[in-house]
């Protein structure tokens, strides 16, 4: 056999929940290509494996569906692979069905809706171990024999627990069924029939399941637990993640050094130091944050925990406009925007997923926070409130508060402008509990670092290098006195722009920074360091310093417009990148850039004025 | 020989209490391609299956969390509504 003939496609398909990505990482490990199919924002895994017999094969991982009868894009996508008819992809020389073990009745359906198509195809039945424990006895010869196909067992979580697949694949290799098989029977009745004959099952549920339910959907217990769940993932995203960030900017710093001390002085030796590696430390610092976010995520994901939080939610969020499917991405964009952004593709409903989207950015994103703690510090005295709290550690939560309301209030006004456009559908399936295996949780979480890796070193280092060369070219005249950076591109930027900023109280050194903190929100406080012309040797120090000269210069009016318009801050252009790729078009995204940056300037301007007359 | 029919009083899924279970009779479509009904079907709720209401949401009586099959789904109101159950005896 050639080497072209040996390697061929299969593609695993089969209902949401089955199990199938575990099974795609059993049988491939870690050598898998993360893309999206042409032309949409579905993600497309493929990866390989060689069985013992020598033969290799590609495989594709096919978003999970119920019916070819497609509800949503990814159920669209896996449906015309399947038929052989999605542009620039190959039909696949195998389907191998992936079904639930515990879940036959749904699953199965599926299955011989695949069938129907004729093509040859293996079905997998996982989770066999689960199953097992329940009790649960299938005869799967006999299931064989029915479907007229090759049924093998799996359990993806276990070493070895893919072989029967892996033997049939090199073995026979699929068979494909007898072609137009009964196309006018009755499904769910051929379903029944088959569940009659080859599978014994003492309960329908599982009484763990039951059991964890009824405190976990619980309406007060359940609410008490998402909250406790919540901020835990929040106290280790902020708390675990401060040393690692602090490794990862020393890291960099020190690379930095290191090379442009190789460097001759120069404009290129302050690109390499200031721009690529200033630039790109300051992003990456994010790294170990978002990480650790979606550790959290994957696991509650993989658990089955967020089905049931988007289950408690969904009339909260449903009366603003948004869907229970909306928490996850919301509570990823309280580390980042980027990767809330690219979670709503869980969201179906389109209209849901794009109300989701615009507001995403509303949710405070760690970048603002060195920006709110200069400011807090410079303008908010230090003062006891009601015995036990801090008046700082108050203004920071109401921050945070202000954005979430801000979000719900902007989608409510979406959901009503919209009117009555039909249905929102929630129809979401509540999957058994699981213990999420540390292998699967390893492989989705290098996919992430990857996605995130790439997006750093292409479109934030360009942007990084275009705002490094605004705000260093064009360099001061002889004698000149001042910032250098006043004399710059940046700096003339940032006078032309003043006047639209005056009625909220920003001076030019503030429209400077806002400038470079278009690459990054938290890169505005070193910008204002540059202005001030400071030096200082750590970003903490600078902090300091920048604080006293803040608190000094500026009106109070001038601090609190300032905080006022990060909340909003549309100046963020990865984010406004990654809504114009996950939206198809510059429409959307020009949406939110221009709601945020309308918002931003209503609600700065309101506050300077009103605190310019409160403070005198 | 002459068809008997049985007539069989139905409820809206959506009508019934936490426990409760039921079988279902037939979904409803809303329009004339209901998406919604259709998809309903294909996930099991069909003539014939039985049907439990588990849970309901916290807030108010949305969204609703039903057995049918082997899985359990949560629904908003208006698509359990589109579901006729025959109540089982209590």
């Amino acid at each position: 056999m050639n080497a072209a003939a040996a390697e061929a496609r299969i593609a695993l398909v089969g209902n949401p929940n089955c199990g199938k990505t575990a099974l795609f990482n059993r049988l491939t490990g870690s050598r898998q290509k993360v893309a999206n199919y042409a032309g949409v924002t579905v993600e497309r895994k493929e990866g390989r494996f060689t069985t013992p017999g020598g033969r290799s094969f590609r495989v594709l991982d096919l978003p999970g569906a119920y019916s070819f009868d497609a509800a949503s894009p990814d159920e669209a996508i896996t449906r015309d692979i399947c038929r052989g008819a999605f542009p620039g992809e190959a039909a696949p020389d195998v389907l191998v069905c992936v079904v639930d073990a515990t879940n036959l009745r749904l699953h199965l359906r599926f299955v011989l809706e695949v069938r129907r198509l004729g093509r040859p195809m293996i079905v997998a039945v996982n989770l066999m171990d689960a199953a097992r424990r329940r009790g649960i006895a299938i005869d799967l010869p006999l299931l064989a024999r029915e479907l007229g196909v090759p049924v093998v067992e799996t359990v993806a979580v276990r070493r070895g627990g893919a072989a029967a697949l892996v033997d049939c694949l090199d073995a026979h290799g699929a068979i494909a069924p007898a072609a137009a098989d009964g196309a006018s029977h009755d499904l769910h009745a051929e379903v029944r029939r088959l569940l009659s004959l080859a599978v014994r099952m003492p309960t329908r549920t599982a009484a763990i399941d039951d059991a964890i339910d009824r405190v976990v959907l619980h309406p007060l217990l359940g609410l008490l637990l998402l909250a406790a769940v919540m901020f835990a993932v929040f106290q280790a995203v902020f708390a675990w993640a401060a040393p690692l960030q602090d490794l990862v900017s020393a890291g960099v710093g020190a690379l930095g050094e290191r090379v442009s001390a190789w460097m001759p002085e120069g404009p290129l030796r302050s690109l390499v130091g200031d721009g690529v590696f200033g630039g790109l430390g300051t992003v990456l610092e994010f790294l170990p944050q978002i990480l650790i976010l979606f550790l959290f995520i994957l696991a509650l994901e993989e658990s089955g925990y967020l089905p049931r939080a988007a289950f408690l939610l969904d009339r909260l969020m449903d009366g603003a406009g948004l869907s229970g499917r909306s928490f996850i991405p919301l509570l990823s964009s309280f580390a980042c925007a980027i990767p809330g952004i690219m979670a709503t593709r869980s969201i179906q409903d389109p209209r849901d997923r794009l109300a989701t989207i615009l507001v995403a950015p509303l949710m405070t994103c760690s970048a603002r926070l060195p920006v709110y703690t200069l400011l807090i510090g410079a303008f908010v005295p230090r003062r006891e409130v009601a015995g036990w709290f801090n008046l700082q550690g108050l203004v920071l939560f109401a921050l945070y508060l202000a954005g979430i309301a801000s979000a719900l209030l902007v989608s409510w006004v979406m959901k009503r402008a919209r009117r009555r456009d039909g249905e929102h559908a929630l129809l979401l399936e509540l999957p058994s509990w699981r213990l999420p295996h540390w292998r699967d949780l390893a492989i989705g979480l290098w996919e992430r670092a990857r996605i995130f890796l790439r997006r750093v070193t292409t479109i934030i280092l360009a942007l990084t290098v275009l705002l490094w060369f605004l705000s260093s070219f064009p360099a001061p005249p002889d004698g000149a006195t001042g910032a250098a950076i006043d004399h710059s591109f940046a700096g003339m930027i940032g006078h032309a722009i003043q006047p639209l900023f005056a009625p909220l109280g920003f001076g030019w050194e503030i429209c400077i920074a806002l400038l470079p903190g278009l690459a990054a929100r938290e890169v505005a406080v070193s910008a204002l360091g540059t202005v001030y012309a400071l030096q200082a040797a750590s970003d903490d120090a600078l902090s300091a310093q920048l604080s006293g000269i803040v608190a000094s210069e500026w009106s109070i009016a001038t601090g609190l417009s300032l905080l006022v318009w990060y909340i909003y801050a549309p100046m963020c252009l990865s984010t406004i990148a990654v809504i114009k790729r996950e939206t198809n078009g510059w429409k959307h995204a020009g949406i939110a850039t221009a709601y945020l940056f309308a918002l931003a300037w209503l609600a700065a301007f309101a506050t300077y004025q009103v605190a310019s007359w409160v403070f005198g | 020989m002459k068809a008997i029919l049985i007539w069989v009083p139905t409820l809206r899924l959506s009508d019934l209490q936490v426990g409760q279970g039921g079988t279902v009779r037939h979904v409803d479509d809303h329009s004339a391609a209901d998406a919604i009904a259709r998809r309903l079907r294909d996930l099991g709720f069909v003539a014939g299956e039985t049907v439990r209401l588990v849970a309901r949401g916290p807030f108010g009586r949305e969204p609703l969390l039903v057995q049918v099959g082997f899985t359990r789904f949560a629904l908003r109101a208006a698509e359990a509504a589109r579901v006729r159950v025959s109540q089982d005896p209590a």
